[in-house]
């Protein structure tokens, strides 16, 4: 056990609507914050995917008011190839940057992670709302790159160069929007640095007496691994962007190769490796992938062994199992360069533990599953989509045996298999975790309940909505169809354009079914039921402060923790559950 | 609602796997002497993954099924073997799995990557740039003549950069759609005039990246006459989708043929 009492906050009181609101130093606003810009990125990802899928879809369809977002992308209100994929490029950076990596992480954790350790806040608040602020600002570049010059760039969120080295002569978007989107990210990653900085130190250096690590809640345990995981990825693409910028604007050659005739015009680059540029950016970009979905595994474990009224059936197994899939994230990025060009004897040495991530992967979804057998299940809004978070990681993770091997890559790689696979296993299935964390702790976050009639109809719109768009996805790539197309005009895929219309109106159902929550979300802000301090009978420490906490979390009172975060399942005084700040002696011992 | 549910999850996992089951929806016809081993392999994943991935849907479901509206006084009960067992069976049963695959998996990649081209192996260069392709055979003499990146003059139809003045262009013959003989081995020279590209033909199993700066090679046999597609998979640029151009798998006789008259028409 460890003597560490929770150091008193460095700021008191805020004492203005712009340091309660705006630039805030306490965690529980910078949270909010971060969610109120996951949540503006969300939307604005899904109507740009809903105008891509209408285009897949339905080539020549009028979109009406098209024009008005792009006069050159879409003359007639026609979507012409290079918006579509000037669109696409925008839908991947925001939902991966500013949806996947901010709710999940920033925003549940920014809000959580202090209380969850009895903290009154983070060690660096000015650090925290730095944090913030720089990542609406990258929010902002990037959206930006919409209303200048010739629109967004056109070279996907993983902005492989050349393409995106080179300028303007690549095509529209590659001159100064690549440059914005570079800019975005690079500032994007200031912000990460800076919020990973703050949840390490939270973790280690701001626990409450009797908090030790093992007593940790799961979730506090993920957004620490997460942390890890952000503090080494995000250092290594930070300065990739500035590379890639200084290749746009200093006539440096750091990703272009002497020799490209691009429109006619020799290129006055040489010396750069475009391979180099896929090595940054998946370095970054497969730890990524678990920066997405790692402090989802904790949310959602947190939300089922509250309404599984047990704990899991092995706490340090899935701590293991968490921090082995990010140890191993490093080693595993280079499939995604299986046929790249790169030596293949690297593809088999990256294809081995890439096979074995499964296996602390299959672990965590066996304790769940497991830990469901015999458990007391309360069906909710939150634990409903804590369960589909379970089907969709499974569904969207076997395809991932796939995608592990060289071999069968060369059939795979860059078809709608790929899009099936990333899609479920870290997008949805993180978008799951992150509205089990929504219904779960918005009674914390706001004093007020959401309802849950409607929770549960967004649920199964959800649930069916993302099967039906994303499971095809993996028949369409097992045929060949590539992915990144404005239209589909090969030959081979005009059979199966029927399955691309399916997953068009499904998309766009679903889509629809988002706005039930939308609506929950700001209705119940206001006018949703007073939330009892801890309505789902929850054991961590947020569940003993106020609903919404106070500014300084706990009142003013040090909390001691006596147990470890589950005490589940037991006869007690309160019911069948023991709370961390209970000095009553448990069943167990723990 | 939890037994909705729990039925649900089960009949969705069914539905996803009929279409695997039934081949609505599957590859295309292999045309490679390569291609089978790529193609056991993906066999053999899909059984393993599909059977996991029903196995887990249905467990799930059905615990859900009984764990839902169990009362606060139920007893809690411990899953047979607890998470010992259930780690031992991820590591044997995922690792065993893994080891398998990674094993076998070898095979299928050193017969495209690691094996080198045979001897006689017919070379043809491929060029990629937005947003075509074109193709270089080496004429009689079987030598490329170099490349002039300056040269490369596309209104005067000159793709390559070539400069015909020097002995090994001469003979050189540029085709926009690719042609070869059956049953030969193929040596492919790949090479990016401008920003990366990728080489896929499905009937083939064989999909590479063009790399701006570095010349990669493949090489492969094609055992069916037919006309396939070839298109590219690297994004490009805004014509990406519309980059394609078809391989000509003809006999040998009808190849020779071909090769004769596009050598006139240069």
């Amino acid at each position: 056990m460890h003597d560490v009492s929770a150091p008193a906050v460095h700021h008191g009181p805020p004492q203005s609507f712009i340091s309660k609101y705006v630039f805030s130093l306490d965690h529980k606003v910078i949270g909010k914050q971060y969610y109120a810009l996951a949540l503006v990125a969300v939307f604005t990802g899904m109507v740009l995917s809903w105008l891509m899928r209408l285009h897949l879809g339905y080539p020549d369809l009028k979109i009406p008011g098209l024009h008005l977002l792009s006069k050159i992308g879409a003359p007639g209100d026609v979507m012409t190839p290079e918006y579509y994929l000037q669109l696409m490029t925008m839908h991947g950076t925001i939902m991966v940057f500013f949806v996947l990596t901010t709710a999940p992480f920033a925003a549940f954790g920014n809000f959580f992670l202090p209380i969850q350790v009895g903290a009154e806040d983070m060690p660096f608040p000015r650090f925290n709302m730095m944090s913030f602020w720089v990542t609406f600002v990258a929010f902002l570049v990037l959206i930006a790159a919409f209303f200048v010059g010739d629109g967004p760039p056109l070279s996907g969120w993983t902005a492989y160069a050349p393409l995106s080295a080179v300028g303007a002569v690549a095509g529209p978007g590659q001159g100064l929007g690549q440059i914005l989107w570079a800019a975005s990210i690079g500032i994007f990653c200031i912000g990460q640095l800076l919020g990973s900085l703050n949840f390490i130190t939270t973790t280690l250096d701001m626990r409450t007496k009797g908090m030790s690590l093992m007593r940790l809640p799961l979730s506090a345990w993920a957004w620490f691994i997460t942390s890890c995981m952000g503090l080494t990825a995000f250092a290594v693409l930070m300065p990739a962007c500035i590379l890639l910028i200084l290749d746009h604007v200093a006539g440096t050659s750091f990703f272009i190769p002497s020799g490209l005739v691009i429109n006619d015009q020799l290129q006055p680059h040489s010396g750069g490796s475009t391979l180099l540029w896929q090595h940054l950016f998946w370095f970054f970009g497969h730890p990524e992938v678990y920066i997405a979905i790692v402090p989802g595994m904790g949310i959602v474990s947190h939300v089922l062994i509250t309404n599984m009224r047990r704990p899991l059936l092995s706490y340090k197994v899935m701590i293991a199992s968490m921090t082995s899939i990010a140890f191993l994230s490093y080693m595993v990025y280079g499939h995604h360069m299986f046929v790249s060009g790169m030596n293949p004897t690297s593809s088999l040495v990256f294809s081995f533990p890439t096979l074995v991530i499964t296996i602390p992967a299959t672990i965590i979804t066996l304790i769940w599953i497991g830990s469901l057998y015999g458990s007391r299940l309360r069906i909710n809004a939150a634990s409903l989509f804590a369960l589909g978070f379970i089907s969709m990681f499974v569904a969207g993770g076997v395809s991932g045996f796939f995608l592990a091997q060289p071999s069968i890559d060369i059939m795979l790689h860059a078809t709608y298999f790929v899009v099936g696979h990333f899609h479920l296993v870290m997008a949805v299935a993180a978008i799951f975790g992150i509205f089990a964390g929504t219904y779960f702790w918005f009674p914390k976050m706001t004093g007020r309940m959401m309802n849950e009639t409607l929770g549960k109809i967004h649920f199964w719109f959800s649930f069916v909505g993302a099967y039906c768009i994303f499971m095809p996805f993996h028949y369409l790539g097992i045929m060949g169809n590539v992915r990144r197309y404005a239209q589909f005009v090969d030959d081979y895929m005009q059979p199966v354009l029927g399955v691309h219309k399916f997953i068009t109106i499904a998309a766009l159902t679903t889509g629809a079914a988002q706005l039930i929550f939308l609506y929950n979300l700001i209705y119940s802000r206001f006018w949703g039921a007073k939330a009892p301090d801890n309505p789902w009978e929850g054991t961590s420490l947020e569940w003993s402060t106020t609903s919404p906490p106070p500014w300084d979390n706990f009142g003013g009172k040090h909390l001691v923790v006596h147990h470890d975060p589950y005490q589940y399942g037991m006869k007690s005084s309160t019911g069948d559950y023991i709370m961390q700040t209970s000095p009553e002696p448990s069943p167990t011992g723990e | 609602m939890a037994k909705l549910f729990a039925v649900t999850i089960i009949l969705i996992a069914i539905a996803s796997a009929v279409p695997i089951v039934r081949g609505t929806w599957t590859q295309p016809v292999d045309i490679s002497t390569h291609g089978h081993s790529i193609d056991e392999q993906f066999h053999e994943t899909m059984w393993e993954a599909g059977l996991a991935f029903l196995a887990a849907q249905i467990v799930l479901g059905l615990f859900i099924w009984t764990s839902a509206g169990r009362g606060p006084d139920a007893q809690i009960k411990r899953f047979p073997g607890g998470a010992t067992g259930l780690v031992l069976a991820a590591v044997f049963l995922v690792g065993t799995e893994v080891i398998a695959l990674g094993i076998f998996g070898v095979n299928a990649w050193a017969q495209v990557y690691f094996a080198p081209p045979g001897p006689d192996a017919m070379p043809i260069q491929v060029q990629a740039g937005q947003f075509a392709f074109y193709f270089r055979y080496p004429g009689p003499d079987g030598k490329f003549g170099p490349i002039h990146p300056d040269k490369i003059d596309e209104a005067n139809l000159n793709f390559f950069g070539l400069d015909y003045d020097e002995p090994a262009t001469k003979d050189d013959i540029v085709t926009a759609e690719m042609a070869i003989p059956v049953n030969r081995e193929i040596h492919l020279l790949m090479h990016s005039k401008d920003l990366g590209h990728s080489f896929y033909v499905r009937e083939l199993r064989v999909q590479q990246d063009f790399v701006p700066g570095l010349d990669v090679s493949l090489h492969f046999t094609a055992t069916k006459v037919g006309r396939y597609e070839i298109v590219c998979t690297q994004l490009c640029g805004l014509g990406h989708y519309n980059m394609k151009t078809y391989l000509e798998v003809m006999s040998q006789q009808d190849f020779d043929g071909w090769l004769k008259k596009e050598a006139a028409m240069q």
